[in-house]
């Protein structure tokens, strides 16, 4: 692999990405894009006692299913990158204790599941590894719990804010394979333009993804034409218009060929999701149920994938201090 | 658009952007669902005093059973929908501060009955006890030295 630019990596030998799995909730399953979900969960606790243990759950199902679909026997998976949004990683950590393949547990917020790939990448690329699992979750109800307010209390959303989607997305990545390959990555950086608003994550973090965005064009020099689909994580309907005006603003027109997995997930009139979906699993289910059979089929075959986190937490907010973003990008092309 | 560079022109840039909340819409459920709450109280109240109940005990009975029902409400996830739809209008009266002690205890109950409900159980009317009793024994000190 060499560097390109200021931050991209290009993969000399493009690792495949071999399959996906996606389960996801009740709303999920409301949604525009259930069909293509593995599986829809007819209630959050899936059988659990706790909405912990049921996101546990959802992950290591998840996993079992990308593993049998992979047809790839576990023991010659080499390594794992899992991480969610509970405190410590806990969905992960605990849904995949008794997976018995090398474990790293990953914090990008919901920015996580391209951090795993783009780490994946490297790994596979250098030779350190033939097979590799990426997974994340999210649920609504223990992020609420985490981050917000009890689910029955009688409280009014305001407009800005995006709805955690329940569910996981896996994906098993190798070494060799006829693709989709991830041929470039783009770690981001930290941008923070000063937002403080936990109501409003789209605009909190469209600054960090259009920077890992035009880091990416200019690093690869290649236009946002060369793309079928520039795809990021979890801007919600807000975040993806600031997105497309701040990219305007610096010379890059995006808007027929960008979309935001949180604008797709849900219908916003409908489903009173406000201003789209959010949460690890938000591009996890997206990318693992719908763009990946998009570029198995061919209908799609160059894609940006971007992920965008928001690296807060209930203290932060609480304490005023505003929120901290990050957007990592791989490039997936046929 | 200009390119934005400074955080400050970004903030007032997202301001723009960020529609509010329908400010009309929720005064209105507020004030009719508040209202409507409120003349519910006064019903039980006039029943109270009807059988024959001094001011005092039917103003408590009032009190009683708007809290019961909220609680009941909360219990049955309907409270959350009729808060969605009133905003204040339920959450200012005393259904609100019901709401706000029974539904912390049913999400913490998985982390127990000690540190689960009875630990988080005043995480949300936490603030309205230690302001509402510190302001009423300040306002009683007053009453005493001056009245």
């Amino acid at each position: 692999m060499i560097r390109l630019g200021k931050q991209t990596i290009k993969l000399n030998n493009p690792p495949t990405i071999v399959n996906t799995a996606s389960i996801v909730g009740p709303k999920e399953s409301e949604g525009p894009l259930a069909k293509y979900f593995d599986q829809c969960l007819e209630d959050e606790f899936w059988g659990e006692k706790t909405w912990e243990k049921a996101e546990s759950k959802i992950i290591k199902e998840t996993v079992n299913s990308v593993i049998s679909k992979s047809g790839i026997p576990s023991n010659d998976i080499n390594f794992c990158f899992a991480g969610d949004l509970l405190n410590q990683c806990i969905s992960s950590s605990f849904g995949l204790r008794e997976l018995n393949i090398p474990f790293f547990g990953i914090f990008g917020a919901c920015s996580t599941f391209v951090e795993g790939l783009c780490l994946a990448s490297v790994f596979l690329d250098s030779g350190a590894a033939n097979n590799i699992l990426c997974a994340t979750s999210s649920h609504f109800c223990s992020a609420e719990k985490q981050f917000r307010f009890p689910l029955e209390l009688g409280n009014q959303r305001p407009p800005t804010a995006q709805w955690t989607v329940t569910g996981s997305g896996a994906v098993v990545v190798s070494k060799v394979g006829t693709g989709p390959y991830i041929t470039h990555i783009t770690p981001g950086k930290i941008v923070d333009m000063g937002i403080k608003d936990a109501n409003n994550m789209g605009a909190a973090m469209a600054p960090a993804a259009l920077d890992t965005l035009i880091t990416h064009l200019n690093d690869t020099q290649r236009k946002p034409s060369y793309y079928d689909a520039i795809i990021t994580g979890d801007l919600g309907h807000i975040g993806k218009e600031i997105l497309i005006e701040l990219a305007e603003s610096k010379g890059f027109n995006i808007k027929n060929i960008y979309n935001d997995c949180g604008v797709l997930i849900f219908d916003k009139n409908s489903q009173d999701t406000h201003s789209g979906g959010s949460g690890c699993a938000c591009i996890g289910t997206v990318f693992s149920g719908y763009f990946f059979k998009q570029l198995k089929n061919r209908k799609l075959n160059r894609i940006l994938l971007i992920a965008t986190g928001a690296l807060t937490n209930a203290t932060s907010s609480q304490q005023g201090e505003s929120i901290p973003s990050i957007a990592h990008a791989v490039a997936i092309e046929n | 658009m200009k390119p934005i560079e400074t955080k400050q022109e970004y903030n007032d840039y997202v301001d723009k952007k960020s529609p509010n909340s329908p400010i009309f819409k929720n005064c209105f459920n507020a004030f009719f669902v508040g209202g409507l709450i409120c003349s519910i109280g006064q019903i039980i109240m006039d029943f109270c005093k009807f059988k024959g109940m001094d001011e005092t005990i039917s103003s408590t009975v009032v009190s009683i059973v708007l809290i019961a029902v909220s609680a009941i409400l909360t219990g049955l996830n309907i409270f959350n929908k009729i808060g969605k739809f009133a905003g204040a209008g339920s959450l200012i009266p005393i259904t609100g501060f019901a709401n706000s002690i029974v539904s912390p205890a049913i999400e913490y109950k998985s982390e127990g009955y000690i540190m689960g409900v009875g630990g988080k159980m005043f995480t949300i009317a936490g603030p309205v006890l230690v302001f509402g009793i510190s302001s009423s024994v300040i306002i009683g000190i007053i009453a005493t030295l001056f009245i």
